[in-house]
Parts: C-alpha cells; structure tokens; sequence
C-alpha cells in the first residue's frame, strides 16, 4: 500500500525546498497570531465574571493544551508511517515532535497549576484531567528515552512508534475526562459541534494565540527536522569521505613482502 | 488572593519556553549548515540548483 501524495513530501531533498519555504511564513505568522492574541487577551479582553483576571492564564493555557494533545497525535500519525512504509523521515519526523509537544504538555500543566492556586487554592489535584494530561507528559517523555535507548536507531524508532501509538489511547481520555467523571476542571468551552460558551471578545484572543502557537509548534518542528535531515546528510558525507581516505591509504601503502 | 502573580508567571513561562525551543531550533539548524558548508560548499548549493532546474521545466 502506498502513501499516494504524501509520500512525495516524504522525500528528503523535496522535504528540504518546502521547509526552506514554509519556514519565514510559520514564524512570521506565530511572531504576528500570538503577539497579537497574548496582548488582546492580557490587556483587552473583559475578566471573567466568576474568575475574575485570573481567566487570563486561559489564553497561554489552552493554546498550550491544543498543542500538546495535537502534537500527540501527530507523534501517533508520524509513528504509524513509520511502521507502515518504514520511512526514515517519519522516523526523524517522531523523534523531533516528542520533545517540543513535551514542552508544551510540561506548560499546560505548569499555567495550569498557577491557574487553580488562586481558583481552588491547590498547585494541584488528582483530577481525572490533570492526571490525564500528566500522563501525557510521561508518555512524551518515556517516547524522548525510548528513541533513544538502542545502539540501533532502527530498534529505538520501532520501539518509540509501538509506545506512541499504545500512548494514543490518552487523547480521547484526555479530552472526555471533564465528561465521563466528576472533575474539578471546567468542562469544554469551546467544542466543533455547538455554539462556544464563552463570550465573544474572549474567544477572539484565544483562537489567535492558539493558531499562532500552532504555527510555532510547526514551525519549531520543521527546523528540527530539517537540521536532523542536514545531520544525515553531514554523516553520510563524513563516512563517505573516511571510506575514501581509507581506500587510499590502502592503495598507497607498499605491498609487504611474502 | 492577588491574580496578577500567577498571570504574570504564566505568560513568561508561555513566551520563555517556546522562545528557548525555537531559539535552540534555530542554531541546530545554522550549526549544521555551516559544518556541511565547510565540508562540501556544493552540498546545500545543490538543493537550490535544483530548485532553479525545477521551475525552469515548469
């Protein structure tokens, strides 16, 4: 089974050209979304009438939350490329995504925690989302250790994509949690299928500091990846040129008398 | 309870750690670049000549 069009992007000299071009529009897009969605909420967005300024964190908070849970299923969708087509840039695509959706799964919780100090007057609490987002953060972690525990790379990518797809299970647990049980986190504001329950003015700042740090993480993500693309490339150079040296020395050297 | 603590501490922590990866990103990318300019000049020149060759097809 192929990958139709996407395997053309799969290319690693292909993939080069469309990073080299993506990249000055993501970061000029992330600078530009979340400047502007951090200063309208920070500064001009109303509070809360039941949590008054504290509400602000929302807008570093949630932004942080999408990113994390999406950047999980990327690492989930890189992993399952990766066992499928075994291509060496879902490999690398892994590896590069699991310690920038970490930092970002490590800020939601962090925001989060100074969040509910004011609110519910606990750093934290065994919630079934809390918990939930922190095993998130584990599985980012033990995905970091994993890829990276094997003298074969190969062993560590297969291992990595096994955890990262068996970690996928967390998404819907993540995002139900505030359904199925009786937690003490709010339940979603903001869902596809219904009218938000926020009001207007504090909607707009959040959708574009959750876009514009969703470029960020793309952005953060594709120069990674290209400066691992660039390491392969460095090392096949550097074994090409050690092979060549050694040919030579050998060529030169006088052959010993029987 | 003073909110303005824990909005502020909030924001520098969104704005430092994606500031820091990126910033990381960055110099990973430029190191590598320049060790395999210094390697083979023609190595990163030859993406952009294709690139040139592509569109001239096109």
């Amino acid at each position: 089974m192929r990958g139709g069009g996407l395997h053309r992007f799969a290319n690693p000299g292909r993939f080069l050209r469309v990073a080299d071009k993506a990249l000055p529009w993501l970061t000029a897009g992330a600078f530009a979304l979340v400047g502007a969605g951090l200063v309208w909420g920070a500064f001009f967005s109303p509070p809360d009438w039941q949590q008054g300024q504290a509400a602000r964190i929302m807008y570093v908070h949630v932004p942080a939350a999408w990113i994390a849970l999406w950047g999980y299923a990327a690492l989930a969708a890189a992993s399952a490329a990766s066992l499928v087509w075994r291509h060496p840039l879902a490999d690398l695509a892994a590896v590069e995504i699991g310690p920038v959706g970490a930092a970002f799964a490590a800020i939601c919780l962090a925001t989060g925690s100074l969040w509910g100090r004011p609110m519910w007057g606990a750093w934290w609490v065994w919630d079934a989302r809390l918990t939930s987002m922190l095993v998130l953060l584990f599985l980012y972690l033990g995905h970091i250790a994993l890829v990276r525990a094997f003298d074969d790379p190969n062993r560590g990518y297969r291992a990595g994509a096994i955890l990262a797809l068996i970690g996928a299970v967390d998404l819907p647990i993540i995002h139900f949690s505030v359904v199925w049980w009786n937690t003490l986190h709010q339940g979603n504001s903001i869902s596809l299928f219904s009218a938000p329950s926020i009001y207007i003015s504090m909607l707009w700042p959040l959708i574009l500091a959750t876009l514009g740090y969703s470029l960020g993480f793309a952005a953060i993500v594709l120069a990674r990846l290209r400066a691992a693309v660039l390491e392969r490339r460095l090392a096949s150079l550097l074994m090409a040129r050690a092979e060549e040296a050694e040919r030579r020395s050998f060529a030169a050297a006088p052959l010993a008398a029987p | 309870m003073n909110p303005l603590p824990f909005i502020v501490a909030s924001y520098a922590i969104a704005i430092v750690v994606p500031a820091t990866l990126a910033a990381m990103a960055w110099l990973r990318m430029r190191r590598v670049e320049r060790r395999l300019a210094a390697l083979d000049p023609r190595a990163l020149r030859r993406a952009a000549g294709r690139r040139r060759r592509g569109m001239a097809h096109e």
